[in-house]
């Protein structure tokens, strides 16, 4: 029920009682409100629940995050090349 | 789909799990609170694919499985009433009242309609003002704004036939009641991200600070999850016990201020009873006295209704993380999606129905881990 889903803001609708957006899954696009993120414009990525977006999501901060485990991934990547490269030299 | 592919990618969830069995040198057991993390946690088989030494049990995190039987109850009494339309999301349909579910009601006649948004009852609200349209209010803090928001607009807009039958339940309180129990066994959490989102994290930290146990803020694609374990692994292996975002994308430290204006004006806190658990202070919201003429409660003049849980179904003890799913002797036998004896069975949080759906039977259990 706290299924939430990330979508980006294809348009907005309706300025008047209540923000509206199109927003687009993927492909598949639906309405959402945005009246609690009031920050969201075209382009930005936000949070969908119930029709509701609930969150903008942060980029940098998800890039960040990535970038970290990019990183982990190919040390470990070095690691195990020159662990095989020792192992060839002995 | 951006935001959500990178989340499920392989290398990515190969460096994680690396990391947790570098860094768990002793037995953990830590929960995951929300029932669409067990679903995912099931779904990906990340259950299977971490060290044996850690273990992952399961919590209350599942509002439909949550909603005392008397509510369900009060909804069916609610739809059989005439002139009727009772809107409720899907999950609820087909979770048993003491005399049956949502979806008989609506088989023998009861005017019964799932929405995607509580925004989609108030239009038929609108839509219809001869007839009287209530929406089944169930939820965690994560939809709290979205039914508070159909409250507000529907009052701003003067629309008069139109209610919400209230179950909204809180987190942080139920964490309480599972922590405080001598017998926990719990030893770390990973806090629902959704329900962050909303509400933010810091009312965790007493938890943590008052338990001695950490608490990550965590996602629910693949990598978050493992991100949240490491966390939480590496803060068991330090002796440490703090709240912690690995869902920094998407959650912050107040959480979405927009919506906990909406929720402090439109609902208030009160006690609230959960199935199979029992009753616990201060952990629901009901609808604030300005609000009230909103109850369906009170509109309909529905009395106390006294039921008792069906003895059988143990999904009381499956919400607390105290058994896994295919301990109950009834589970996949007399229990089954088709014929459940408790809501676990049935929603799509639930953590019988993940057991169920992803093939973890009683047998495999044995066989396996």
């Amino acid at each position: 029920m706290c299924l939430a889903i990330p979508g980006k803001v294809v348009a907005i609708e309706g300025e008047s009682e209540l923000r509206m957006a199109r927003v687009d899954f993927g492909g598949v696009t639906r309405e959402a409100c945005l009246a609690y993120v009031p920050e969201a414009q075209i382009g930005d990525y936000v949070l969908v629940h119930v029709g509701f977006a609930i969150a903008t999501v942060d980029e940098q901060a998800a890039q960040e995050a990535l970038a970290l485990f990019a990183e982990v991934g190919a040390l470990e990547d070095l690691g195990e090349e020159s662990a095989n490269l020792r192992k060839e030299d002995s | 789909m951006r935001h959500l592919d990178e989340y499920r990618d392989p290398a990515a969830v190969r460096v994680v799990l690396r990391q947790i069995e570098a860094t768990a040198q002793r037995p953990w057991t830590i929960m995951e609170v929300c029932g669409g993390q067990t679903h995912s946690i099931l779904k990906f088989g990340l259950d299977e694919l971490l060290p044996a030494n850690i273990q992952l049990i399961h919590g209350p995190g599942c509002p439909v499985c949550v909603t005392p039987l008397e509510q369900i109850d009060r909804a069916l009494a609610i739809a059989s009433r005439p002139g009727v339309i009772l809107c409720s999301f899907g999950d609820m349909l087909r979770v048993p009242g003491s005399t049956g579910d949502l979806l008989s009601a609506k088989a023998r006649g009861a005017d019964v309609r799932i929405v995607y948004s509580p925004l989609d009852a108030l239009k038929i609200a609108s839509r219809e003002p001869d007839r009287q349209v209530v929406f089944f209010a169930v939820g965690f803090e994560t939809t709290a704004p979205a039914n508070a928001m159909a409250v507000q607009c529907a009052a701003r807009q003067g629309v008069r036939n139109f209610s919400v039958l209230m179950a909204h339940v809180l987190v942080p309180p139920a964490l309480e009641a599972l922590l405080s129990d001598p017998e926990c066994v719990i030893q770390g959490l990973l806090a629902p991200g959704h329900v962050c989102v909303v509400t933010g994290y810091r009312s965790y930290e007493p938890l943590a600070a008052r338990y001695h146990v950490p608490i990550v803020v965590t996602g629910f694609e693949p990598l978050d999850l493992l991100r949240g374990v490491l966390a939480a692994v590496r803060q068991l292996e330090r002796g440490e016990a703090r709240v912690e975002n690995q869902y920094e994308r998407v959650a912050r430290a107040d959480g979405n201020p927009a919506a906990r204006a909406v929720l402090d004006e439109v609902f208030a806190v009160s006690d609230r009873k959960w199935r199979g658990i029992g009753e616990i202070p201060a952990s629901g919201y009901v609808l604030a006295p300005a609000y009230a003429a909103f109850d369906a409660e009170r509109i309909f003049g529905l009395e106390q209704i006294a039921v008792e849980e069906p003895r059988e179904c143990l999904s009381g003890l499956v919400l607390q993380g105290r058994i896994r799913p295919t301990e109950c002797p009834q589970f996949g036998t007399r229990c089954t999606p088709e014929h459940p004896l408790g809501a676990t069975m049935v929603s799509s949080e639930g953590a019988c129905a993940a057991y169920f759906h992803y093939g973890r039977t009683a047998q495999a259990a044995a066989g396996g881990r």
